[in-house]
């Protein structure tokens, strides 16, 4: 035996090596969890490397700045013009979109809707890669430290990037939408289609699930469903490109990244997302035509005169509550009926109204972003000179005579 | 190029300084975790298989061939999500290969390194695949066009690279 093992001492330690790693990565894969016992290996590894590549971002985006800030300031003025008429369009864009959203929260509140906020950020610099075809991460340069987590979303302007899937002191790992390991939930946009956005070993997005009798059009954009309770829900993952049948009764949907994966140079790390009813601030801009018609002398007495509208107008059988709210509404005396929660004709279609309703949430929602609804009901119902509101205890005042009492006469 | 067949005392033996033998795989590694941001497409080289092979190939020894091939390949693997020695197994063997092959065959010119090279590339990559999907359950796709192509890129970089770490050998 000693001989045998003198003689073939180089294949036996090659046997051994390959013994001792071939176990280790029996015990890692039996373990479905992290595996802790292998964080210190990386730990060491990614704390040896993460310097020099801090390093050397941080030099090269010094140098950058100094470039672009100090010495190639060519067509700077002219930039800053258009910048700047871009902010004033952009200004009237918001204003309208405030609107909307004040809106659309009263439609969310009425029907008990809860959404994902994201409360807190922190941004972070990419730093590495795997340097692998076959692991699709990348590390940024901010870690516990900062507040990360495991499974934090990480997103950019354009979309989803992926989550971290671990977190050190200065540094995290984070796992990118087009790893074959990861999957986020995923809805198409327009025909509100569910599935589970996955990476291909080619690197490739798909959309998986997705059953094959369903229509999907090319072009459609693919949004984070809020399913897998990590990505917050109407984030932009990516639109698709190619739809074509997949393996058994589903479909294979192929998706172009909203955010471009191999060019990432800075994130933003979701650190804190709370789920609440949206609320109706009472800070929230009111128009000048409600301000307007609140403190003017020279306004007339809108109340009274939608209570007498709305009597004779208000459906039979209609309940007394709904009539009640008749006072407070603003549908018939403003040409814009953006200030009211949802509309109904009668007691009896309020309930159809507001399934319909519910369905509409099924929108995309930006997570603290004004959103403009989808609600197609309330619109055709905006025209309706018959309408009731039934806004349920909104703070803010009805666009116009919420309180008649106040107003000056 | 000819791959001469030479016997075992014609072939030079070298070896490294202590911050050579350290320095020069940690820097392969952090070059093939960072380049791949700014230069995408360089993913496809793998700078720390070069070096495991350009070692293995100067010393001329098996043993230190494989624990330098298992050393960085654990390194390489401590920087991905996955289980820890995938591409330790790989590198061990690419290791003990390149040494094995080292000690019969005068690979010190261009072409025998290149040739090595693309062995070693497709070597290294098959049993990647073999211990991602046997033991570990990755799905990975086998796209000969894709290896091949990595793999004369490779033996190209190999070629310069080899050349610039021909400067830290110092005659055992």
């Amino acid at each position: 035996m000693e001989n045998f093992l003198s003689r073939y001492r180089n294949v036996s330690i090659l046997v051994a090596v390959l013994f001792a790693q071939v176990l280790g990565l029996a015990v890692q894969v039996k373990r479905s969890t992290e595996n802790e016992s292998t964080r210190l290996i990386r730990v060491w590894t990614v704390s040896a490397v993460s310097p020099f590549e801090k390093a050397i971002v941080w030099f090269q985006s010094g140098i950058g700045s100094m470039w672009h800030n100090y010495v190639y300031l060519r067509g700077v003025r002219q930039e800053n013009r258009e910048l700047k008429d871009e902010i004033e369009k952009l200004r009237v864009e918001r204003v309208r979109l405030i609107d909307d959203a004040e809106q659309a929260r009263r439609l969310q509140s009425l029907l008990g809707f809860k959404e994902q906020y994201i409360s807190k950020t922190v941004a972070a610099q990419v730093i590495g890669s795997s340097g692998s075809e076959h692991s699709r991460i990348i590390y940024i340069d901010k870690g516990t430290n900062d507040g990360l987590a495991k499974d934090n979303p990480v997103i950019t302007a354009d979309g989803v990037v992926g989550k971290v899937t671990q977190a050190n002191g200065s540094v995290s790992q984070v796992l990118l939408i087009n790893d074959q390991s990861s999957g986020v939930g995923a809805i198409l946009e327009k025909s509100r289609l569910q599935g589970i956005l996955r990476g291909t070993p080619a690197g490739e997005v798909v959309l998986e699930k997705v059953m094959s009798e369903e229509t999907v059009q090319p072009g459609e954009k693919v949004l984070t469903s809020g399913g897998d309770q990590i990505f917050p829900k109407g984030l932009p993952i990516g639109t698709v490109t190619k739809v074509s049948a997949g393996p058994e009764v589903f479909l294979n949907v192929r998706v172009r990244p909203a955010t471009n994966l191999s060019k990432l140079e800075e994130v933003l790390v979701i650190t804190k997302k709370e789920e609440r009813t949206p609320a109706i601030t009472e800070s929230s801009p009111s128009r000048a035509v409600d301000i307007l018609s609140q403190r003017l002398p020279s306004v007339p007495d809108k109340p009274r005169e939608t209570a007498e509208r709305s009597k004779t107008t208000s459906a039979p059988g209609q309940s007394a509550e709904s009539t009640a709210a008749a006072g407070s509404t603003t549908a018939t005396t403003t040409p814009q009926v953006p200030k009211v929660a949802p509309v109904v004709k009668s007691t009896k279609d309020a309930s159809s109204e507001i399934n319909t309703g519910t369905a509409s949430q099924q929108s995309p929602m930006k997570p603290g972003v004004a959103q403009k609804p989808t609600v197609p009901p309330v619109k055709v119902l905006q025209q309706s000179t018959r309408t009731v509101v039934t806004p349920p205890k909104t703070e803010q005042p009805a666009a116009t005579t919420a309180q008649p009492e106040d107003k000056p006469q | 190029m000819p791959i001469t067949y030479t016997s075992g005392e014609q072939v030079e033996v070298y070896r490294f300084s202590a911050p050579a033998a350290v320095l020069i795989p940690l820097i392969a590694l952090f070059l093939q975790a960072f380049i791949p941001l700014r230069l995408h497409f360089f993913s496809i080289f793998d700078l720390p298989l070069l070096v495991v092979i350009f070692f293995a190939v100067a010393r001329r020894s098996q043993v230190s061939g494989l624990l330098t091939g298992a050393a960085i390949g654990l390194l390489q693997d401590s920087l991905t999500h996955q289980p820890i020695g995938v591409y330790g197994i790989a590198k061990t063997v690419v290791g003990f290969g390149a040494s094995s092959l080292g000690i019969k065959l005068d690979v010190e010119n261009v072409g025998a390194r290149v040739l090595l090279t693309l062995f070693f590339y497709v070597v290294h990559e098959f049993v990647y695949f073999l211990v991602a999907r046997g033991l570990v359950g990755l799905t990975l796709e086998w796209s000969w066009a894709h290896e091949l192509g990595s793999a004369f890129a490779n033996a190209i970089l190999a070629a310069i690279v080899f050349t610039l770490l021909d400067r830290f050998k110092l005659r055992a």
